[in-house]
């Protein structure tokens, strides 16, 4: 990794599970350093903030960015004095558009604000505080308390108006009509055509931030699986990762290996899921009764492989809690074999369903040119021609070893979304064979005690880093050493879903069709409310 | 059509039987002549999500595919809270989440159930109480039922809902845990 002369910035090493640089940038580098990384293709993984009052004065805004060579960070320090209590660092919206929710909620939960000097005026709505606190409290803050409750003060949220003749509102949630996590979408509607949607999202915040603060670093893989449950195995082993860079550890081999099969084992629950629920908001019920059971097969072989059915508690410090049984592999290879013919089978149903086709192709497209000017990631970039797959593009343990493949479709539209799915699912069961064989293979002994090792202490104030791709895409985790190395406290932890990025882009996508396809639309993209509420 | 109707046929009925309460299967005709005495039709169930990490979701999903039946049984799940008997609420109560779960709840008539889903809805779980979060859904509302797990397993909130219809609303014991 280097960064360009003029920027005068130094590059620091920076523990990670894939190759990582930290560099500490003023004012103007600031910005500079993310025009000069936009221009190069650069994307804007996370944002947030820290109060390091306590220790230097200071309030921190951090960026990371992921560069075809790996993740960059960089870091802006912000001194505080009588007259600056609540200082501003230059926002990064105008280079960056996703950057404008994140830095609103920096600012609800460190009163930090982002500066516009570049674009329009910056939006100063709340985005995670809703009124359950007061705007003057700041949840992240050093010198406030984080447990005290406080009653509820609703306040209005002013969404943007579409005028004109014909053009009328509806507007849905928290409380939407199925099983699935709250959020608020505001439509804008001539007829049934969609002119413009609107989301306002944030009321699964449960202060994740905050709480990673009250707890050992050897418990904290607990909390990263529960910040979006259906991508547990890729939070926890983020976690995991950033503690044991930190500390340099190197899990079993065997370990790494259980680990990616658990990963793509949630990648295939997953998919198996959309595929069947796509199909039922599209009106063909068969394909949600047939893709369910299939997903039910597989969490059911996941309880017998792995001790549950959704893998929450799998991954720990050091490696995973418990190896495969003996007879697993033998089923897991029966699983896969059987998974592999019923999709291949319902694929050719539903390609060959012209009703289904017909409300697939075409229906909430996202233009690729759209999908690289607001940084999409993961599933959803991939569907819009972008060949971004850190398994592939910067393999870390046990991918290094097996060449993962990228799958790409370039339509942007739901069928695109479809198509990805079921090549993602042959793709993971071709990566779960190979894992099986390896750890079978004789090269990684199956003896007690080998999947996982202890994690030594960890220095004070050390900064690490954990990225990886889960099904829906990159998902990172920032960990910050406590200054009591003896009972490995945790002083910051910043994670961070690949919905932040993808939100926006339903706003897009659906701009044109109709209301009835918006279900189908999101269900598409499956994004996670609670990964980005936090 | 022929791929369709080729792969139903040699699916076949994957429905498994109810879960067992208290020792003894209950019978399919016996339990939907429960629900019909206590509810006077079939059971039906609003589910909100109050700030859960989505894992019980999942679970609560896995209810309608073919191995749990759920519908077979007289149960279903319902987009309006006004056409609702029983309130289905999984995750820790969030506090941006507060209002929109008591609006639900006053929507649902009476008479109704409530059970809460998960080590989260039980007592706030791993997120505890803080200012995002109220904890646990018996600090909101009234709760009948409890299903621990983390997330519980379809078979556990299936027993549940069973067991909270079982017993006449007079006497419902409250918090009464149900371990999966």
């Amino acid at each position: 990794m280097k960064l360009p002369e003029f920027l005068e910035l130094q590059l620091l090493p920076l523990p990670a599970n894939l190759p990582a640089g930290r560099a500490r940038a003023d004012c103007r580098q600031w910005l500079q350093l993310a025009a000069t990384l936009r221009e190069s293709g650069a994307r804007l993984l996370a944002l947030w903030g820290a109060d390091d009052r306590d220790r230097d004065g200071c309030f921190r805004i951090y960026a990371a960015y992921l560069l075809t060579e790996g993740v960059l960070l960089a870091e802006h320090a912000m001194e505080t004095t009588e007259a600056t209590a609540d200082p501003v660092y230059p926002s990064l919206a105008a280079i960056f558009p996703v950057a404008q929710r994140m830095q609103r909620a920096v600012y609800d939960l460190l009163g930090i604000a982002a500066e516009e000097s570049l674009g329009p005026e910056a939006d100063r709505r709340g985005w995670l505080r809703h009124g359950g606190w007061p705007e003057n409290f700041f949840p992240l803050r050093r010198d406030v308390d984080g447990s005290q409750q406080r009653p509820n003060i609703s306040a209005p949220y002013p969404f943007v108006m579409v005028e004109g003749s014909g053009v009328h509102e509806i507007a849905v949630g928290p409380v939407h009509a199925g099983t699935i996590e709250p959020g608020h979408f505001r439509f804008s509607v001539v007829g049934e055509k969609m002119l413009r949607l609107e989301e306002r999202l944030g009321y699964t915040h449960k202060g994740v931030a905050r709480l990673f603060e009250t707890m050992p670093q050897s418990g904290g893989h607990r909390l990263a699986a529960r910040i979006s449950g259906d991508a547990a195995v890729a939070f926890s082993w983020a976690y995991c990762a950033a503690l044991e860079s930190i500390t340099g550890t190197t899990c079993p081999a065997r370990a790494t290996l259980l680990r990616a099969l658990a990963l793509e084992h949630e990648r295939l629950a997953n998919h198996l899921g959309d595929l069947g629920a796509l199909g039922n908001d599209a009106g063909f019920a068969f394909g949600l009764t047939h893709f369910s059971r299939l997903k039910e097969d597989l969490l059911r072989s996941n309880a017998a492989a792995f001790g549950a059915r959704y893998l929450l508690d799998y991954v720990v410090p050091g490696g995973v809690a418990v190896d495969l049984p003996a007879e697993a592999p033998a089923r897991l290879l029966e699983l896969y074999a059987d998974l592999e013919q019923s999709a291949t089978n319902l694929r050719s149903i539903y390609d060959e369903h012209a009703g289904l086709q017909d409300r697939f192709r075409g229906t909430g497209r996202l233009q690729q040119s759209v999908a690289e000017k607001l940084g999409a990631l993961g599933l959803v970039a991939r569907a819009s021609g972008i060949a971004r797959d850190l398994r592939v593009d910067n393999p870390w343990p046990p991918y290094d070893n097996i060449a993962a493949k990228c799958i790409v479709q370039s339509a942007g539209d739901v069928a695109a979304r479809v198509q990805i799915r079921f090549d993602e699912v042959y793709e993971s069961l071709r990566l779960c064979r190979a894992f099986l064989q390896e750890l079978s293979a004789g090269t990684v002994p199956a003896s007690a005690g080998q999947v996982n090792i202890p994690v030594p202490a960890a220095a004070p104030y050390q900064l690490g880093l954990g990225v990886i791709e889960s099904w829906r895409g990159p998902v990172l985790i920032v960990l910050e050493t406590g200054p009591d190395a003896a009972n490995g406290t945790i002083r910051r932890c910043h994670a961070h879903d690949p919905s932040w990025q993808n939100w926006p882009l339903i706003e897009y996508a659906v701009i044109g069709d109709i209301v009835p396809d918006f279900p189908l639309i999101n269900k598409s993209f499956n994004l996670s409310y609670s990964g980005q509420d936090g | 059509m022929w791929n369709t109707l080729s792969r139903m046929a040699r699916t076949g009925l994957l429905t498994e039987p109810l879960p067992a309460l208290d020792g003894s299967s209950p019978e399919l005709t016996a339990l939907q002549s429960e629900l019909l005495a206590v509810l006077g039709r079939a059971l039906c169930i609003r589910h909100v999500d109050a700030g859960s990490c989505n894992g019980c979701e999942l679970e609560i999903q896995a209810l309608h595919n073919p191995y749990y039946n759920l519908e077979g049984a007289g149960i279903q799940f319902v987009a309006s809270p006004r056409h609702a008997d029983m309130l289905l609420v999984t995750g820790p109560v969030s506090v941006n989440m507060e209002e929109a779960l008591r609006r639900t709840y006053d929507a649902i008539p009476d008479p109704k159930f409530v059970i809460a889903v998960g080590d989260c809805g039980a007592c706030g779980g791993i997120f505890g109480t803080s200012y995002a979060s109220r904890g646990g859904v018996a600090n909101i509302l009234p709760v009948n039922f409890t299903v621990t797990g983390c997330p519980p397993t379809p078979t556990a909130i299936l027993r549940g809902i069973l067991q909270t219809v079982r017993v006449p609303l007079t006497e419902v014991q409250r918090n009464r845990p149900i371990s999966a």
